[in-house]
């Protein structure tokens, strides 16, 4: 109702100097709001909400090949999605790249700020060499990570300190027992984005109030451990939040590394597929099963939308506690 | 008049729409049936190979009925293709690793049986298998591309191997190959999963699927096949993690690996570095049913349904890939190396007479076989998943493969179901 009132608005504001200069201003202002928020919004709607409500009324039917299909299906792609074992081990993947990767860029990110925040000097020197990493592309160092330095054969990096030691060589991405490639994979993300969450903690560390740290040192806290685990550490609660919950978003997202990293010579990975690579190759791959697809990306959005939901419940996202501080 | 910052804007904004709409409506002119020459868009995937690209566009300039405009298109071809087809800004004739199964129930490319009428007996029948579906012809194929084992003379000698006629003389030599520096077999990086397909099934004298389209390696001799494939990847004998995959030969040419499983293509490569010190083998067979098998593989060309020209279009087709046998002999020989599709031709070229290439043209007319329609990628992704646990973790053989014959029989039901 609002809305087609404002639009009315905005459509009577383009007549010319018929009214009084007061609701004239009015009109313009409304007039304004959608000239600026209305390609926005246009694109929004063009590009999420349509794509969003097509996906689901395609997971509806058998979409082989087609986006206007008639075989209605019911819910046969959702069983066959959940009875699938290679989407259940997708999520399988993802749960263990989450759990490897979020605490550990978690304490790396953690631990550089700390350091970095200590340093007398040249602390603007390493913050931008720490920082320097998040500015390159996921796949360019996915191929640095699978050409140049975690190859299987004698010259590989990787395979070349190894030999130093005398130790065999091994095929890093190539050997799933024991599983190799996870090294692979969550040391090229952590040397990616450490670098960003460390920035956000030092603007944290910045924050925290130096009286804070004289108060404690005259109550005789100890500096290191003790000073960081009761003053530092909960002082930093709010990056902290936004730190994990921005970890986890990327987690979901990934796609470049895995499949750059895994993908054979026709494209297709045969192993350690998290879901978005799974659903592409299903749905947008040589697969074109777009029903199928579209099933289990919205699986995966309810997936995606109850975890935001606990997490946020968990840290009391928008909570009275938090509204207090 | 001084002009505001808003007219400025409205008009500004009102330019870029009212020219946004004409350039949209500009690009159908043109491609009206009306006009003299209608105008036709085909599709190349990138091949590697410099002088391929200038070649195709002088056949396209040379076709005086219709203005073809060729497209070039590097990267992801077959999600490029699918995705266009789905559209009326796609191609009209596009060249296509298939068409698939469901490509053509879906009604996305047309009948070309009448294109072919009259030399059809003259194309591989391993291509054109193919490319047929209940009798009708859907693309016609272009170029026959095989697979083959290249293995380094002087090695085997070095080691004291002959080159393998069987698997388990295969599993011998690769650990025998195997030293400090140099692996015994290069099967690609996953260790064989994605390239070899059907290719071990073939060789134990079994298949994909039947002629008459039923699961064909529901059978024990298939385990025991793919058991030796794992054995080869336990034996440490594969090389793996190479920085270029199993269809560059550069793994081979460099010496990491003493045999390698690669295409055809490869040959001129493999022949400038290695000259004569190379050898090309099929697949081996395995165990009283074997015989040795090469796969074949045909791009072939299509025609989209949503084309808005699709008789001419269907007689660009014909022009180019069925009468214009000239071309298609300097399109298969003068830039990469694939076998022309039409037997004619590759009998007649002097470059595929003798050596290596002689008998890579033997062994697909002798072991070659081509993945049927019926094979579709729901099947091929549950088998080759199965074959890499297999390969890779040494899962057991008979319970992977059972669950692959599940998901193929499925896919075959779905298939024949409307068809």
């Amino acid at each position: 109702m609002a809305t087609r009132s404002e639009a009315e608005t905005a459509r009577r504001g383009t007549a010319p100097r018929a009214a009084t200069p007061r609701p004239a201003r009015q009109r313009n202002r409304t007039l304004w709001f959608w000239i600026f928020v209305g390609p926005f919004a246009a694109g929004l709607a063009l590009f999420t909400y349509v794509p969003l409500a097509w996906s689901v009324y395609l997971s509806f039917f058998d979409a082989h090949n087609t986006v206007s299909p008639t075989d209605f299906v019911g819910l046969d792609n959702y069983t066959a999605m959940l009875g699938d074992p290679s989407f259940r081990a997708a999520l399988l993947t993802f749960a263990v790249f989450t759990a490897f990767i979020v605490p550990a860029t978690y304490a790396l990110s953690l631990g550089l700020a700390l350091a970095v925040n200590r340093l007398r000097f040249a602390q603007a020197f390493f913050r931008s060499v720490f920082f320097l990493p998040t500015a390159c592309s996921y796949v360019v160092a996915a191929l640095v990570w699978k050409l140049s330095i975690f190859n299987g054969v004698r010259f590989g990096l990787a395979n070349t300190v190894l030999g130093w030691f005398g130790a065999d060589q091994i095929a890093w991405l190539s050997t799933t027992d024991p599983p190799w490639y996870w090294l692979v994979i969550v040391t090229v993300r952590l040397w990616l984005q450490a670098g960003f969450y460390m920035v956000l903690f030092l603007a944290g560390l910045q924050r925290v109030p130096p009286q804070l740290y004289e108060a404690a040192a005259v109550d005789g806290a100890r500096p290191g451990w003790q000073t960081f685990r009761y003053i530092t550490f909960p002082a930093l609660r709010a990056t902290s939040v936004a730190v994990v919950l921005l970890l986890v978003i990327g987690a979901f997202q990934a796609f470049d590394e895995f499949y750059t990293l895994l993908s054979d010579a026709r494209g297709y990975p045969p192993y350690a597929r998290p879901p978005l690579v799974y659903l592409y190759y299903t749905a947008l791959g040589q697969g074109q099963n777009l029903g199928l697809g579209s099933a289990g990306a919205v699986i995966l959005a309810l997936i995606i939308a109850v975890v935001t939901v606990v997490q946020a419940r968990w840290f009391g996202l928008g909570g009275r506690d938090e509204k207090a501080v | 008049m001084p002009i505001s910052r808003r007219r400025l804007l409205t008009t500004g904004g009102g330019l870029a729409l009212a020219g946004g709409l004409a350039a949209a409506c500009g690009s159908n002119t043109g491609r009206d049936d009306n006009g003299s020459r209608s105008q036709l868009s085909q599709w190349y995937h990138q091949y590697g190979e410099p002088g391929t690209e200038p070649a195709v566009r002088r056949y396209a300039k040379a076709y005086r009925n219709a203005d073809v405009r060729v497209q070039w298109r590097p990267g992801n071809y077959d999600q490029q293709t699918a995705a266009a087809l789905l559209t009326d800004s796609g191609p009209d004739v596009f060249e296509v690793n298939g068409p698939t199964l469901d490509q053509i129930r879906g009604g996305q490319v047309v009948d070309l049986t009448d294109l072919v009428n009259g030399v059809k007996d003259d194309f591989h029948p391993a291509a054109l298998a193919p490319k047929t579906h209940d009798g009708r012809v859907w693309a016609v194929p272009q170029v026959i591309d095989t697979q083959v084992l290249y293995y380094r003379k002087s090695l085997l000698e070095k080691a004291g191997v002959k080159p393998p006629r069987t698997l388990d003389e295969l599993v011998d030599a690769a650990k025998k190959l195997t030293d400090e520096k140099t692996k015994g077999l290069f099967l690609g990086n996953d260790g064989g999963a994605g390239v070899l397909g059907g290719t071990p099934l073939h060789a134990a004298g079994l298949s994909l699927v039947t002629a008459d389209g039923k699961v064909g390696f529901d059978d024990p001799a298939a385990a025991r096949t793919l058991g030796k494939i794992r054995r080869l990847y336990a034996d440490k004998s594969l090389l793996l993690g190479a920085p270029a995959d199993w269809s560059d030969p550069s793994a081979l040419v460099q010496g990491l690996t003493a045999m390698q499983w690669s295409g055809l293509w490869a040959l001129p490569q493999v022949k400038k570095a290695l000259g004569d010190d190379f050898g090309v083998l099929p697949f081996p067979s395995d165990g009283p049913n074997g015989r040795p098998a090469v796969p074949v593989g045909a791009y072939g060309s299509a025609v989209s349904t949503r084309s808005r020209h699709k008789e001419a279009a269907k007689a660009y087709v014909k022009w180019l890939w069925v009468e214009r046998t000239d071309f298609q002999q300097d399109f298969a020989l003068s830039y990469g190396f694939h076998i022309p599709a039409r037997v004619s031709l590759a009998k007649k070229a002097d470059k595929l007479g003798s050596g290596a290439a002689a008998d890579i043209v033997r062994f697909t007319v002798d072991h070659g076989y081509a993945q049927p329609l019926l094979w579709t990628v729901a099947s091929q992704t549950a088998y080759q998943d199965a074959l890499s646990r297999i390969i890779k973790d040494g899962a057991d053989p008979g319970a992977e493969l059972r669950a692959a014959v599940r998901a193929t029989e499925a896919e075959l039901r779905r298939v024949k179901k409307t068809s």
